[in-house]
């Protein structure tokens, strides 16, 4: 499904992915892990077509994620760590998302509900108004409502107590079959029980790959 | 096409809830309440007078606010979302650069020209029904030189925006070419002529590519061409060309040099990493 092909990327002198080559398959839930600066953030942000390589190419299923980029994007939801801060309201937020990306509304306000969040009593509220906790539960409904073959956390409970990680972890539970979960993370004990193939990645490279 | 819409929407009612937005509209129309106040219309000075003369005075001023207005405003729009990860977000959905790109241009140009544009038609309204003769030559004039210099000031915001990694150096760049076109406007160019340090074509053609000069001339056109009134620079130029020619220059102009800004900001939005 993903295809990471020899892919270099350089800011300035500093090489941050250093001829990396990756395959991600269906069924595969990969929790990718390394110190800070390893190139885990850059990699994601190249799967999802940010980056200009500067050798290398990502395809998935086939289509390159720069030149298809808005195909390549119909089928991947994304969290990032720290929710941005969107100055549109959750009532904006969803119509952005439903236009956009065709994703129901009501699966939106489905999934809040099953996080706990109470989007109806925040509909006009501006998104960088709610809580840390409150965003990450809102992007965690719009990816799952998203219905995606792919899904990327970039450290996605960093924000939820543990009773909101609980539920969180159920739904992707139920939503993982016939797809690609990709988690950047630290704390590997939290998804070891979703994931099944563990990477670790340090100064720009795969230094280990391992399925369960 | 939906997409664009939607970008366009959705960025017009994030600007309107602003707050610059509100700083914006209430110094235009408060700029128009002032006048009134303070009898503009009543005075007479160089042979302007009611309504003619109050628009004549909006322009002047506008001339000078309203490209930096829209330089703070606008030059943040990309960068200001690159700095603070809005963009990594917003842009996992599939939404095209194009669509992205342009939908914001044409959310933002709305929000910074609908407000000058409604200043005007409070002054004309208010001058109509105290009875007022309207100078409606005067008033499209102005609403096409207002839209067409909102036009070129847009598009060179949003070019540096689609180049400059932080909101800091945005604005500075930003300061610089208000600064640099509005020293070119007379105060630079007179004294280059006083000093006869360069030949005066090079003065006019000077001139000629600043769009602020441009207004400024193509704004006191419609009256009496006299030196005192419009300067040097401006009375050479009129001198030199028909009234309507420079006029329709004067409006094609700043639109196609904001149009050429946008489109090489997109094309170097397109080709660089988006965060």
């Amino acid at each position: 499904m993903i295809k990471v092909s020899q892919l270099t990327k350089k800011f300035g002198a500093h090489v941050s992915l250093d001829n990396v080559s990756c395959e991600f398959k269906k069924n595969e839930s990969i929790a990718l892990m390394g110190a800070n600066g390893a190139g885990k953030t850059t990699l994601i942000r190249s799967i999802l077509g940010y980056y200009h390589p500067d050798n290398g190419e990502v395809l998935i299923n086939g289509l390159d994620t720069i030149k298809e980029r808005v195909k390549v994007l119909e089928n991947i939801s994304f969290v990032p760590q720290l929710p941005p801060p969107i100055k549109l309201s959750l009532d904006e937020l969803m119509q952005y998302i439903s236009v956009s990306a065709k994703v129901q509304r009501d699966l939106i306000l489905y999934y809040a509900n099953e996080m706990k969040l109470d989007i109806n009593a925040n509909l006009h509220k501006s998104f960088f108004k709610l809580s840390g906790g409150m965003k990450q539960k809102m992007l965690i409904a719009i990816s799952l409502a998203k219905k995606s073959d792919i899904i990327i956390y970039d450290e996605p409970t960093a924000n939820l107590d543990p009773n909101a990680r609980d539920d969180f972890y159920r739904l992707l539970k139920q939503n993982e079959e016939e797809k690609v979960l990709l988690f950047v993370t630290h704390r590997l004990e939290e998804v070891k029980d979703l994931v099944n193939r563990q990477i670790y990645m340090d100064l720009g490279k795969i230094i280990s790959d391992e399925k369960a | 096409m939906k997409n664009l819409y939607l970008i366009a929407y959705l960025d017009l009612k994030e600007s309107i809830r602003a707050k610059w937005f509100l700083v914006y509209s209430l110094v235009f129309g408060g700029l128009i309440a002032l006048f009134f106040i303070a009898g503009v219309t009543e005075s007479q000075v160089m042979g302007f007078s009611g309504l003619s003369r109050l628009l004549l005075m909006y322009i002047q001023i506008t001339i000078v606010i309203l490209p930096i207005f829209i330089l703070i405003t606008t030059v943040r729009s990309i960068s200001g979302d690159r700095d603070n990860h809005i963009l990594e977000y917003m842009l996992s959905f599939p939404i095209s650069l194009k669509q992205y790109y342009w939908g914001k241009i044409i959310g933002r140009f709305i929000t910074v020209y609908l407000p000058v544009l409604f200043a005007m038609v409070i002054a004309v309204v208010y001058g109509f029904i105290k009875g007022d003769a309207i100078p409606w030559s005067i008033f499209f004039l102005y609403t096409g030189l207002l839209f067409s210099l909102s036009s070129a000031f847009l598009g060179i915001a949003f070019f540096i925006s689609s180049f400059v990694k932080s909101s800091e150096v945005a604005l500075g760049i930003a300061f610089f070419i208000w600064i640099f076109l509005l020293a070119f406007i007379d105060i630079a160019l007179i004294s280059l002529m006083l000093q006869q340090r360069i030949n005066q074509e090079l003065i006019i053609f000077i001139a000629m590519i600043n769009p602020m000069e441009l207004f400024r001339v193509a704004a006191i056109s419609l009256f009496d061409p006299e030196l005192t009134v419009m300067g040097p620079v401006a009375f050479y130029i009129l001198d030199s060309m028909s009234q309507s020619v420079f006029v329709l220059l004067s409006i094609v102009y700043p639109l196609v040099l904001g149009l050429f800004f946008a489109l090489l900001g997109f094309s170097i939005f397109q080709k660089k990493d988006l965060v």
